[in-house]
Order: C-alpha cells, then sequence, then structure tokens
C-alpha cells in the first residue's frame, strides 16, 4: 500500500517537473513534438532508475562508513554522468534503433537536473533500496507524465491563433505555468 | 581529507573502469571505411540520395546497397574518393550530374491571376484552393515551398513571383522536386543547351491565354529538332532529357519564347550568366 502511495505522490502530487520544478529545461528544450518527448522520457526513466539506485548504494555503503556525508553532490553527479555514458554504449550494442531515436538526448541526461534531484530526494526521504527503486522511476514517469502533456499541448498551440507577442517560447512558459497550477490541485492527495 | 579524496578518486576509477571494460564488452564493430566514406560526403545531410543523411548513405555504400556515385551532391570528385575507399573502380561516364529547373516563367506580368488569394502563404495550401491563383493552372505559385525546401539556399522567387534556380549553388539533391505542389521543378542534366520552360498541357489557344509564355503546342521546336530530342505530352512539347536537342539556337524558334537556351554547367552560350540579366530574361523579354 504504502508502494502505492510513493506512486502516486512522485507521478501527481509531488510531479518532478510541474511541482517540484526539477529538469525544466529538457521540459521546455524536448517538448516540441511528441516523438522526441516520448524518446526523452524513456531514456530519463532508465538513467533515473539506475543512477538513484547506484547512488543510494553508493551513499550507503561508501560514504556514510566514512564520515563524507559532505561529498554527496559530487559523488552522485560523477555516478550519473557514468550511468549515462554506461547506458549509451550499452544502447548502441544492444539496439542501436533505440539508440539512433534517443540521439542527442541520451547525453544530455547528464545534465538534467531532475536524476541528480531525485538521487537526493531518496537520501533526504531515508527511502529503502526498494522504496528508491520505485520512487524513481515513478519520478521518471512522473516527469515523462509532465513532458507528453505539455508537448502534445505545445503540438496544438503550434496550430492555434496565438496573439503576435505570445508565439513560441512564451505562451509555451504560461502554458506551462498554468499546468503547473493544474498539478498544484493534487496536493493534499497525498502527504509527504 | 585523505579519505574523502581517496574515496572521491576510488569512485572516479571504478567508474572509469568500468566504462573501458564496458566499451570493450558493448564494441560495436563498425567498418572502418563506413567513417571514412562519410569523411568524403560533402555532409549536407540533405537526402538527396534517397537515404536518411549522410551516414546512412555512408553505412549503404559499405554495405553494398547503395552505389559510389549514389551521391548527387558531391559529384564526381566524391564519386571518384567513395570508389577508391571501397576499392571500385568508379565508371566516370555513369555519372551525369543534374541540375534543378524551373519549368515555368509565368511571371506576374505575362500569366493573369485568377483571384486574389488571401490564404496561408504556402504553395502547397495555394494549390489546393480551385488549383491556385493563376490562371495558368500549371504555373508556379511562387510562394516558395521549394525554396524553403533547399537546404542550400539555391532557390530564389524573383520580383515577377517565380522561383529560379541559382545555378552557382544547385547541388541536384533533388529537395525541391518533391516539395512543388505544381511539379514543375525537374532535375535536368547540366549538359543539355536548350530546355523548354512551361508545363502547360492545356490546347494552344487556352495555354496562350493564361500565359503569354506558354507552349501552344505549335511543334515547330518538334520539326526544327526533331522528334527523337523533342517528345509532345499532351499540348506541351517536352525536351527528352536522355537525348537533348544541342543546338542554342532552337531557342528562336519558339513563337512564345517558351524555349530557353540555358547553360547550367556556366559554359559560354548567349545566354543569361549573371542575375539581372536571367531576371531580364524571366520576365518575358527575348522576342
Amino acid at each position: 500500500m504504502s508502494y502505492l502511495v510513493l506512486v502516486i505522490s512522485a507521478l501527481f502530487v509531488n510531479n518532478l517537473v510541474l511541482v517540484r520544478f526539477l529538469g525544466i529545461c529538457p521540459f521546455l528544450g524536448v517538448s516540441k513534438k511528441l516523438s522526441t518527448a516520448l524518446g526523452m522520457s524513456g531514456a530519463v526513466l532508465f538513467v533515473m532508475g539506475l543512477a538513484s539506485v547506484v547512488s543510494w548504494l553508493v551513499f550507503h555503503y561508501l560514504l556514510k562508513p566514512f564520515d563524507l556525508l559532505f561529498l554527496q553532490t559530487l559523488a552522485f553527479i560523477l555516478i550519473i554522468a557514468a550511468m549515462v555514458q554506461l547506458v549509451e554504449l550499452a544502447l548502441q550494442k544492444l539496439s542501436p534503433t533505440l539508440h539512433k531515436t534517443l540521439g542527442i538526448f541520451l547525453p544530455l541526461i547528464t545534465t538534467n537536473c531532475a536524476v541528480l534531484g531525485v538521487a537526493m530526494m531518496n537520501i533526504q526521504l531515508e527511502h529503502s533500496l526498494l522504496e528508491t527503486l520505485v520512487f524513481s522511476v515513478a519520478g521518471a514517469g512522473g516527469f515523462g507524465l509532465a513532458l507528453i502533456l505539455f508537448s502534445g499541448i505545445r503540438e496544438v498551440l503550434d496550430l492555434a491563433d496565438t496573439p503576435k507577442v505570445f508565439r513560441g517560447t512564451a505562451i509555451a512558459l504560461v502554458t506551462a505555468g498554468i499546468l503547473s497550477l493544474a498539478f498544484q490541485g493534487f496536493s493534499g492527495l497525498v502527504k509527504g | 581529507m585523505i579519505i574523502a579524496v581517496s574515496v572521491l578518486a576510488g569512485l572516479g576509477l571504478v567508474a572509469g573502469f568500468g566504462l573501458a571494460l564496458a566499451a570493450r564488452f558493448f564494441a560495436v564493430e563498425t567498418d572502418p571505411r563506413q567513417e571514412k566514406v562519410l569523411d568524403a560526403l560533402p555532409g549536407a545531410n540533405c537526402g538527396g540520395c534517397g537515404f536518411a543523411g549522410c551516414s546512412d548513405f555512408a553505412a549503404a555504400v559499405v554495405k553494398g546497397l547503395a552505389p559510389p556515385n549514389g551521391c548527387p551532391v558531391g559529384g564526381m570528385e566524391t564519386t571518384f574518393k567513395i570508389a577508391e575507399i571501397m576499392g571500385m573502380s568508379a565508371d566516370a561516364s555513369a555519372h551525369v550530374a543534374k541540375m534543378a529547373l524551373v519549368l515555368c516563367q509565368g511571371t506576374d506580368d505575362v500569366a493573369p491571376v485568377k483571384f486574389l488569394y488571401n490564404g496561408s502563404a504556402t504553395c502547397a495550401s495555394a494549390a489546393q484552393l480551385a488549383g491556385g491563383q493563376k490562371l495558368c493552372s500549371y504555373g508556379c505559385l511562387g510562394f516558395g515551398d521549394c525554396q524553403r525546401a533547399c537546404p542550400f539556399g539555391a532557390i530564389e522567387i524573383t520580383e515577377g513571383g517565380v522561383a529560379r534556380v541559382i545555378r552557382q549553388r544547385c547541388t541536384g539533391c533533388g529537395n525541391c522536386v518533391e516539395a512543388c505542389p505544381k511539379n514543375l521543378i525537374r532535375l535536368v542534366p547540366v549538359t543539355a543547351r536548350v530546355h523548354i520552360l512551361c508545363s502547360n498541357k492545356d490546347k494552344g489557344a487556352a495555354a496562350r491565354k493564361a500565359c503569354q509564355v506558354a507552349c501552344i503546342a505549335c511543334r515547330k521546336c518538334q520539326k526544327v529538332a526533331g522528334e527523337e530530342h523533342i517528345e509532345m505530352d499532351g499540348f506541351l512539347a517536352r525536351i527528352k532529357y536522355d537525348d537533348p536537342p544541342s543546338d542554342p539556337a532552337l531557342a528562336g524558334e519558339c513563337p512564345t519564347g517558351a524555349i530557353r537556351a540555358i547553360s547550367l554547367d556556366g559554359s559560354p552560350i548567349p545566354i543569361p550568366a549573371t542575375k539581372e540579366d536571367a531576371a531580364a530574361s524571366a520576365s518575358g523579354g527575348g522576342e
């Protein structure tokens, strides 16, 4: 039951992008087309799940015993960067098609602060290893949900008769704000 | 302090070794020639070869799925380079350089409009509304779909509202051919000297009414040049580009001025070589 709560919390109530405001750059950058948004979401899901688990392990079995908690950020960034490289290498071999589809988005995940954010949150919220995995995957799902919803809206928005001053990024930012406002409505559904 | 440094260094080392191992484990064996072929290509990623970009084409060449002369942009030089990398002998004669040509010269002053089109400024949408705003339902609409499709900036819309290929920039990739809803653009061999710049298939009187420089199917050019060089497509004379007529003087025979002597490869013939001349001749002079 608590895992279900965790999933709903990560997906809707504490949505990474729309409520916690993490990973805004890819949220605005790759949301122009639904297909690229789907690719980016998939890649983030993969990296976030893997990186969070590894950083949890590193934190609890390396940093904590040596009393090196101040190295947390540095170590996590190192892990995420290495993970992204690993995923890219593996994908190139195992699924060239997917590798080609994701293209530049794969290395770009290194700089996605949502990935680092989730890894840090897992530590702050004192999740167990299994909770970490569930929370990270659900968090990535929330990121994907926001990205896909937003790209769907932007595709329609492109065809809409927008006032000239609002065209392009301006209306996208306004829309993102309204979408975020809508997601605030979920708060209170789950505590924490 | 020392522990912190060593832990971080250790972490970095482990990650480094892990990645090095992974790189070996997940190594993808690519044909080394693929890289070389890619280097030899122009890198325009225009898709003129029929593959999704230069790297796709390079992969296809190495696998033997594409011929070394498959790149329409690179021309002979690229063909020879690729053939050398692949250890093949390139057949020079197989490569005929081609260039895009807009088969219409119906500028505003010679081709009247039938209504004022006020919609979205693309040829594709104008063409859907009763065939476009021009009285000639075959003519260039002048909204520049081909111009936007050209990755080399080789097409301009002249003041008369007709697309024109800037031959110095055209690479013959053929993207504009696809973009034109009126199918006005053809890839023609650069060695051809005479071109019929009209696509109107209507009967003579109707064609003339729609545009002063239209082909009226008088067949004079066919009689002069011979049927092996010019064919009739409905009421429209077309150059047979497999065996084009060689004498530029044929252009003078056309009573409407639909036929033009044009040098696409820049070799001298009495033809507009500069932009001003070309614009002047495109707007209906030269009788």
